[in-house]
């Protein structure tokens, strides 16, 4: 089926776990710069992210977790978004 | 559009389009002014908001579209906006810009670009961007851009005129040369599919550049309009699926990432170009706001304590206000029983009953208006200020697990988490929520908040039967409320509502700003109006409804021939008694007397609206002015022949008052609602409900308010010795067996039963669908009444008293909703990578 939605081959060869310094956004500490390096996420949660400003190779910065630990509070160029961990653990990004 | 092509358009089509935020709303205000109309979409319940200004001659019409991100395929938004612009075709495309955060904003406009509409931008939120230090050079935007920038403060009105000119420039220039985003090395692909799509009979129809280039992409929404076009594996489609399939092989990427990243590479150095920040690294005051306020410890605190604020201004001191405010309503109420036909002596003509039955249903509605002009306010300065995303930010998680979404936190407030509101305006506040399968969630959930009118008719029952556990009692109904809406929406989140969509939880928590007075002040006047509507239309129309079912088919001819017989009585008592005085001549007649009465009746209830001793004064003057040769018989003073005739009339007055109550009751109990609350009670015993309870719940699904009323009604015996309802009902149950356990389950019933009329109608409304608005009626009631039984009769056969009973139906019920709640964050800790792609696959 030729119709099939965005983000097929997303991330070709990007390799994954080959630099150690990877991880995902999830697992930065709150204060923590990082830059993004891949979304694994498909479909509207990509292009969500990406109207948000969660472009690859665009630096955001992990404000705080939500006093329940979780959304996380990312800061993308001036402003402030909210994302659940479940959104989070789908952008791979790569630590300073 | 317009016919005189040539000549310049005086008749135009204008879209405003642009995201969140944006200050799309504040520009379409200052653009259109009043002539607003609002409205859905047909088929869908995003709001279309359509206004008309007339500038130099020139008549525009101008849609609010969809605030949205950008013009894809994946929300009800986008598909709305860009359906818009694709079948429309306006005139003029006005795309406002939010200047503090230009480059987020460029993504949006380089898609509209890239549709090759004629487009004018409007750079707004200029003040904003200032004070953080943010230069934006507009000259040199408008030339990268190549369409009129034109700078705006939608909120102080700055730039009206100037973007009316824009608009109307740009609607009659005939060469656009505006930007175009260059695709690199897909370019000569992207040329060649462009040419392919104009032999095809789409030429014309549609922009074949950005059709080509969503093809290419892989859009969905784009292939689907190229099958109804040009039919199922058309060459063009191939051609795209082609180039596409070519890159990926070739470039090792995405061929969707490479185009964003064009793009991206292009918004980067327009802002690079055309903005200069000043002071760059310093925390802003919106961070320093957020350090406190959403300090991990400080958090729940701030949160409460805005909560007890609005309970505080809203609920107290508004309860307060409608001491004040009422004394209108019923002076309203007297101006309207003026009008109507004069009382009869004991029955009264029919127009008169019902028409004050329909004018005593609003005004106890129309009571609560102080309350929700404060509520409302306060709600839209938390929405104003940034505040409420930050609610939603804390909250979240908690909601979450109960398949409910951060931003249920307003619709709940409005719909009165624990303190009272209304479920209408709550409803309507779901529009917000994004992900689809939460929002229904929320809308059915909303109802079971404490509305303001189910508060009477707990506060009677408390004070009847839990009296010495007041506290504890009115501390259950306001937070079981809250444990039974998180139960019930993981329940139907987890079984009817689970195919629906869902989306992600990616929000931006605006920069806090000042709400303005006029912008607070427009949405909490538009929130009371929808609730007055409510009041206007469908609760008197179904007031009517019930009146009519209370009223007919009336009294048995022997019993009415009994009350007749007993007023004659009265008549007759009242005639011998002045039978002395000198005004006895006065009164020969029937019709003398009926007037006396119903003018003392109305002296009485106009005294009882008034307050204040010159008040008191002032109407004395006016029925001694109006009435000469009465007045007397009203207040004698020293006349010892009026005396005796007060004193007379007072009595009689009385037993009419009596006399009328015992018909009432009568005829309700021999009404078609009183049969079908008797026919019900075989079933509804199981809950403890007799017939009286049934017609009042039956009555109440008007609006909440009639409860009370009807009750009082129902509890009528020792109303003549002044004895308050409480009273009333306490006695009457003495006898009936009506015990703390039979409140308990009334009141749990009250609690999960089905929203009123005007709520359901409002749940048609937003989910666009009469079976989720059936689902709304049955569901509740089923669950209300399953719940009540379970309470009555596990209770009576526990031999268990009412409080007793109280506290462990509620110890299970939060005990239950810890246990799931802590279960869901348990099990979803362990995250696999989920599979999204805009449905939920699992």
């Amino acid at each position: 089926m030729p119709g099939r939605g965005k983000g097929h081959g997303r991330g070709k060869g990007q390799g994954h776990g080959r630099n150690c310094k990877c991880c995902t956004l999830r697992e930065v500490s709150s204060g923590k710069k990082v830059k993004i390096r891949c979304h694994h996420a498909k479909g509207a949660v990509r292009q969500r992210l990406l109207d948000l400003g969660f472009v690859p190779q665009t630096d955001i910065e992990v404000i705080r977790r939500a006093p329940l630990g979780d959304p996380i509070e990312c800061r993308v160029a001036n402003y402030k978004v909210a994302l659940r961990k479940s959104e989070a653990c789908l952008i791979e990004v790569e630590q300073y | 559009m317009s016919s005189s092509n040539e000549a310049r358009k005086d008749n135009l089509l204008v879209g405003l389009a642009g995201q969140q935020n944006a200050g799309k709303s504040t520009t379409f205000n200052m653009l259109t002014g009043a002539n607003q109309h609002i409205a859905n979409y047909p088929g869908v319940t995003v709001d279309k908001k359509t206004g008309f200004y007339r500038y130099k001659d020139v008549r525009v019409e101008t849609v609010d579209l969809p605030g949205t991100y950008s013009l894809t395929s994946f929300s009800l938004e986008e598909r709305v906006a860009r359906d818009f612009l694709l079948t429309e075709q306006p005139d003029v495309i006005v795309n406002v810009l939010d200047s503090s955060s230009l480059k987020r904003s460029l993504y949006f406009t380089l898609q509209v670009l890239e549709m090759d509409f004629p487009i004018a931008v409007a750079l707004n939120m200029m003040d904003v961007a200032k004070r953080n230090g943010t230069h934006v050079d507009v000259e040199k935007l408008s030339h990268r851009l190549g369409v009129d920038v034109i700078p705006t403060v939608g909120r102080r009105g700055k730039g009206k005129n100037e973007l009316r000119d824009a608009i109307i420039a740009t609607a009659n220039r005939k060469e656009h040369n505006v930007l175009r985003v260059t695709y690199e090395e897909l370019e000569p692909e992207v040329a060649a599919l462009e040419e392919e799509l104009g032999k095809t009979k789409m030429q014309g129809k549609y922009p074949l550049r950005w059709m080509a280039v969503k093809l290419i992409e892989g859009d969905s929404e784009a292939q689907r309009i190229v099958r109804e076009e040009l039919g199922e594996n058309s060459a063009a489609q191939t051609k795209a699926n082609e180039i596409r399939d070519k890159f990926e092989e070739d470039h090792y990427m995405d061929v969707a990432d490479f185009m964003l990243g064009c793009r991206d590479r292009l918004a980067t150095d327009i802002v690079e170009s055309c903005v200069t920040e000043e002071k760059e690294g310093r925390d802003t005051i919106t961070d320093m706001i957020d350090n406190i306020v959403l300090n991990r410890f400080a958090a729940p605190f701030f949160l409460v304590a805005t909560v007890f604020v609005i309970y505080q201004l809203a609920i107290v001191q508004g309860y307060e206000l409608t001491n004040y405010w009422w004394p209108y309503l019923a002076k309203v109420r007297s101006f309207i029983a003026d009008l109507l036909p004069a009382a009869g002596l004991l029955e009264d003509p029919y127009v008169r009953s019902m028409g004050l039955w329909m004018v005593d249903s609003a005004n106890g509605l129309l009571n609560y208006i102080p309350i929700f002009v404060i509520l409302f306010s306060l709600i839209a300065i938390l929405e104003d200020s940034g505040y409420m995303a930050r609610i939603a930010f804390i909250l979240d998680k908690l909601f979450h697990s109960f398949g409910l979404h951060g931003q249920s936190t307003l619709p709940y407030i409005l719909g009165g988490v624990f303190a009272g509101g209304c479920a209408v305006p709550g409803v309507m506040a779901t529009k917000g929520i994004p992900d689809e399968r939460s929002r229904m969630a929320t809308i059915l959930t909303v109802p079971y908040m404490n509305c303001l009118a189910k508060i009477p008719f707990y506060t009677l029952l408390i004070n009847v039967f839990f009296v010495e556990y007041k506290s504890w009692a009115m501390l259950f109904l306001s937070t079981f409320t809250i444990f039974a809406a998180l139960l019930i929406s993981k329940l139907l989140t987890s079984t009817v509502l689970k195919t629906m969509e869902t989306a992600p939880f990616v929000m931006e928590l605006p920069k806090y700003h000042p709400p303005t007075l006029f912008g607070v002040g427009q949405r909490a006047v538009e929130r009371t109006w929808q609730y007055i509507k409510k009041v206007g239309s469908i609760v008197v129309a179904v007031s009517v409804c019930v009146f009519t079912l209370l009223q007919f088919p009336g009294l048995p001819a022997e019993k009415m021939a009994e009350f007749e017989g007993r007023m004659d009585q009265a008549l007759v008592t009242f005639q011998t008694k002045i039978k002395k005085s000198s005004y006895a001549g006065q009164f020969g007649d029937v019709q003398s007397v009926v007037n006396l009465l119903n003018l003392y009746h109305d002296y009485k209830n106009d005294k009882m609206s008034i307050r204040g001793k010159e008040a008191s004064l002032a109407l004395n003057d006016k029925y001694k002015a109006e009435y000469p040769g009465m007045y007397m018989f009203l207040k004698p003073g020293a006349d010892k022949d009026a005396k005796v005739v007060n004193r007379a009339l007072r009595k009689l007055s009385s037993s009419r008052k009596s006399l009328r109550r015992e018909m009432k009751e009568v005829r309700i109990s021999n009404s078609f609602l009183g049969m079908v609350g008797r026919s019900l009670e075989p079933v509804t015993q199981w809950a403890g409900f007799n017939w009286k309870i049934n017609v009042a719940i039956m009555s109440s699904f008007a609006a909440r308010e009639s409860s009370v009323a009807t009750i009082g009604v129902l509890y009528q015996q020792g109303a003549d010795e002044n004895k308050s309802l409480e009273e009333r009902v306490g006695s009457e149950s003495g006898e009936g067996g009506f015990t703390p356990l039979h409140a308990l389950a009334v009141m749990i019933f009250f609690a999960l039963y089905p929203p009123c009329l005007a709520t359901t109608i409002m749940i048609k409304v937003q989910t666009g669908s009469y079976k989720w608005m059936t689902f709304s009626i049955l569901f509740p009631t089923a669950l209300g009444f399953l719940a009540a039984s379970v309470v009555y009769t596990g209770g009576s056969a526990a031999n268990l008293s009412g409080i007793q009973m109280m506290g462990i139906f509620y110890g299970f019920t939060v005990l239950l909703t810890i246990a799931l709640g802590l279960f869901n964050s348990w099990r979803k800790d362990p995250e696999p990578l989920p599979d999204f792609s805009g449905r939920v696959t699992e």
